[in-house]
């Protein structure tokens, strides 16, 4: 058996653990003493293992996966050449040079602190990217932070502005198309099209891996300088399920994008099941008679018929004004993406003109696509592209009042920031009325409701609930109140 | 206690004699279930080799395969056991003209002979070596789950007229899968150890075509293992499974192709992918021409 690990590397690990925690991450005792456990039987040098190791005990959604390894990234980042054990504490406690100057090893074929020219370096990352020689990528990569991010101790700048620096000086493009012209030149690369396109998909996997290669290093380094700690601190970032529609970067709204699915399925699954079991259906008396048999005609074991149990209908009205845009585009993807829990969709998004878009969604069956015309192509201005919830609600009253009947249910979506136009807030009254359900769902914190021009409360005093809904796990436990009837 | 696997090494070597390759992360979990003695909790698309993973473990160990196929709907009686009603039902009436006192009847229509064991109570008296797979676990409802939890966390088994029957020998590894249809309950998360099998690398697809069909060339191999990362990153409904990857090469190796190219591909993209829509889309990215009508 390997040695017991070592009282350093568990004070490690305990704050690896209490990182997860921090990031949201839900780690219980059982599993935190699991890993303490499951490192013992492991050679813990061997990094990918160590760190699959720790991903088995500890994380065990899979869309956390990614909160784990940028926390684990930054905490056993100076254990990449094996584990520094004394080492390590010393160039915390050395001043001014700590690791930013490259290793001994680093760079050991040429002599550290000698620099190389971009045109020698360029050179060298090709071979070494033709035969993925990793171990050359990841030297090279030592050389090329220290040569091109020109990294200072102390100073608090993001370790993007770093790698930003670095791979304009590598010029990854270049690379891209020497790798490609060499590719050519062996005649990897066969004639048409699709040889095109998979010859480059490799050569930009292999780049895709230089380039996390090179963030990698730097992480190590801004760790090495700074600490563990207080890095994981600037790099925490919410779990999909939590990241605010209103405030998501780019970047967020794709894991946003990517975690919709798998939730409305298994949001999907659980609600059907339930449905079903829920209720069962009247006594059947010929299957019960039937299987009575069996047990010299006792009816010891009751049939019941399958039950019909009824599906709501839902129209879904949706504010696209600016800064709800995300949070409407959000709610229809997901509302569209349960379309089998309800028995009928429709949906209707505005500004200061409303317009139908269930045809959209009719028409593709890509609810992606959909959004996307719904945002390009549904006719949502009437005059000036201002919210104005009271006219929009009108014209709804006016056209569709009449398709309103008991079984429907009604959301309406926006933060009801209604520009001091008139609200109409008899309409709301009428459909709920005539509807099973108004609900209003209201992307803004609790506290910013009715400040400014938003009249929330004026709307919500006719309907059935009114829920913040800034996150997709406000937003999932709402649907699930829904379909619950 | 007898380990089953020396190292991790050792797990990914014989692992490849069944013929599944692992990598250091499906390996390295493989080992702590054996040193740990901890269930496995296995989830990623399907077809990624999660029962595969199973079955490969039990031949290496040599040990016998016991599998409960969940389904919604399944009970204690068809996962745990079952008394034999018919036969403790005849057992009282056979019993009708002699004067047995009725304190014996029950102590002997709850004994062993009249319990039908399940795989859950199988794998836990077995005496050989067993790998218990418990699969799609995400299809049973989350009140089934529960039942499963003894059983996970203790090895045993309560029955309220028998007692707790425990399993005496070392504890089998359990290998629980699932398609995350939904999330399991955290419950029987924490009772696991926790192994997410995605779509495999490049190389390491390449590796398995040819593990599993043996016959294939290198390079078409390769070929067939590019074109398929291809479709992967394509959004579609239902991504191509390793599974499906391995059916198109031995279609492709039937139909004695050499090589991939573009009308090839057109011909026998249905085996890869089996959504009409999916072989729409991926026809119209890697510009493939229709198959010509028959």
């Amino acid at each position: 058996m390997p040695a017991t690990a070592s009282p350093y590397l568990l004070d490690v690990l305990q704050g690896f653990v209490h990182e997860l925690r921090a990031a949201g991450l839900p780690v219980s005792m059982t599993e935190n003493l699991d890993a303490m456990r499951a490192i013992e039987f492991i050679d813990i040098d061997e990094r990918e293992l160590f760190k699959s190791v720790l991903a088995a005990t500890l994380v065990k959604h899979h869309r956390h996966q990614k909160a784990f390894d940028v926390v684990f990234d930054v905490y056993f980042s100076l254990f990449s050449q094996g584990i520094p054990g004394e080492d390590g504490e010393e160039g915390e406690g050395g001043e001014g040079e700590v690791d930013l100057s490259g290793e001994g090893q680093m760079g050991a074929g040429d002599g550290a602190g000698q620099p190389v020219s971009r045109e020698e370096l360029a050179a060298m990352l090709l071979a070494a990217l033709v035969n993925m020689d990793r171990d050359e990528l990841r030297r090279l990569a030592g050389i090329a932070v220290q040569q091109f991010a020109g990294m200072e101790p102390g100073r608090p700048v993001g370790g993007t502005y770093y790698l930003y620096r670095t791979l304009r000086m590598l010029d990854l493009d270049a690379l891209a198309a020497r790798l490609m012209g060499m590719a050519r030149d062996q005649g990897d690369v066969g004639e048409g099209q699709l040889a095109e396109r998979l010859a480059r998909e490799e050569v930009d996997a292999r780049l895709k891996e230089l380039r996390e290669i090179v963030e990698e290093e730097i992480r190590r380094r801004l760790v090495a300088d700074r600490g563990a700690e207080a890095m994981a601190r600037t790099l925490r970032k919410p779990l999909p399920e939590d990241i605010e529609f209103m405030h998501a970067s780019r970047d967020e709204m794709l894991a946003l994008q990517h975690a919709v699915y798998p939730l409305t399925r298994a949001l999907a699954a659980r609600l059907a099941q339930r449905r079903r079991r829920r209720n069962r259906g009247h006594l059947d008396f010929r299957k019960t008679v039937r299987a009575s048999l069996s047990y010299g005609g006792v009816p010891a074991e009751p049939k019941f018929r399958n039950p019909h149990p009824s599906k709501p209908e839902i129209m879904v009205v949706a504010d696209i004004s600016g800064s709800v845009a995300s949070f409407a585009r959000f709610t229809l993807m997901f509302v569209y993406a349960m379309a089998s829990q309800f028995s009928k969709v429709r949906s209707w998004v505005f500004i200061d003109g409303i317009d139908e878009v269930t045809r959209f969604f009719n028409e593709s069956d890509d609810v992606l696509e959909a959004v996307h015309r719904v945002n390009t192509e549904a006719d949502v201005v009437w005059v000036d592209g201002h919210s104005d919830y009271g006219h929009a609600f009108e014209v709804f009253h006016q056209r569709h009042y009449a398709e309103i009947t008991p079984k429907t249910s009604i959301i309406l979506l926006g933060d009801a920031r209604n520009n001091y136009h008139a609200s109409q807030t008899w309409v709301v009254d009428e459909l709920r009325k005539r509807g099973r359900h108004v609900y209003w769902l209201d992307p803004e914190p609790r506290s910013y409701w009715d400040t400014g021009d938003s009249i929330v409360s004026e709307y919500g005093r006719y309907c059935d609930g009114v829920f913040e809904c800034r996150n997709l796990r406000q937003l999932q436990k709402f649907v699930e109140t829904v379909a619950e009837g | 206690m007898a380990e089953r696997f020396e190292s991790v090494d050792d797990v990914i070597t014989r692992l490849r004699k069944a013929d599944y390759l692992s990598d250091a992360g499906i390996a390295g979990v493989v080992f702590l279930a054996d040193r740990l003695e901890k269930p496995v909790l296995v989830e990623g698309p399907a077809g990624v080799g999660k029962t595969e993973l199973a079955k490969a473990v039990a031949e290496v160990t040599g040990a016998r395969l016991i599998r409960l196929q969940c389904y919604e709907g399944l009970d204690e009686a068809k996962a745990l056991y079952e008394w034999n009603y018919k036969k403790q039902l005849l057992r009282i009436q056979a019993d009708r003209e002699h004067e047995t006192s009725w304190a014996e009847v029950e102590s002997d229509i709850f004994s062993e002979p009249f319990l039908l064991t399940r795989p859950l109570l199988e794998a836990i008296r077995a005496e050989e070596p067993v790998v218990l797979l418990i699969d799609e676990v995400d299809r049973v409802e989350i009140e089934t789950e529960a039942l499963l939890l003894e059983v996970l966390s203790d090895f045993q088994v309560s029955i309220p007229e028998l007692g707790t029957i425990v399993g005496a020998r070392q504890r089998p590894i359990v290998i629980l899968t699932s398609n995350n249809t939904r999330e399991l309950s955290e419950a029987l998360k924490r009772r696991c150890i926790y192994l997410h099998i995605d779509y495999p690398s490049l190389e390491r697809e390449k590796d398995i075509v040819r593990v599993r069909v043996p016959d294939i060339d290198e390079t078409l191999a390769d070929q067939i293992a590019r074109v398929v990362r291809s479709i992967r990153s394509l959004e579609l409904k239902k991504a191509p499974s390793i599974s499906e990857t391995i059916d198109w090469a031995r279609t492709l190796l039937y139909l004695g192709k050499p090589q991939v190219d573009p009308e090839v591909i057109g011909e026998t993209l249905h085996v890869l992918l089996k959504y009409q829509s999916d072989i729409t889309k991926a026809r119209k990215e890697l510009e493939v021409p229709e198959p010509e009508a028959v």
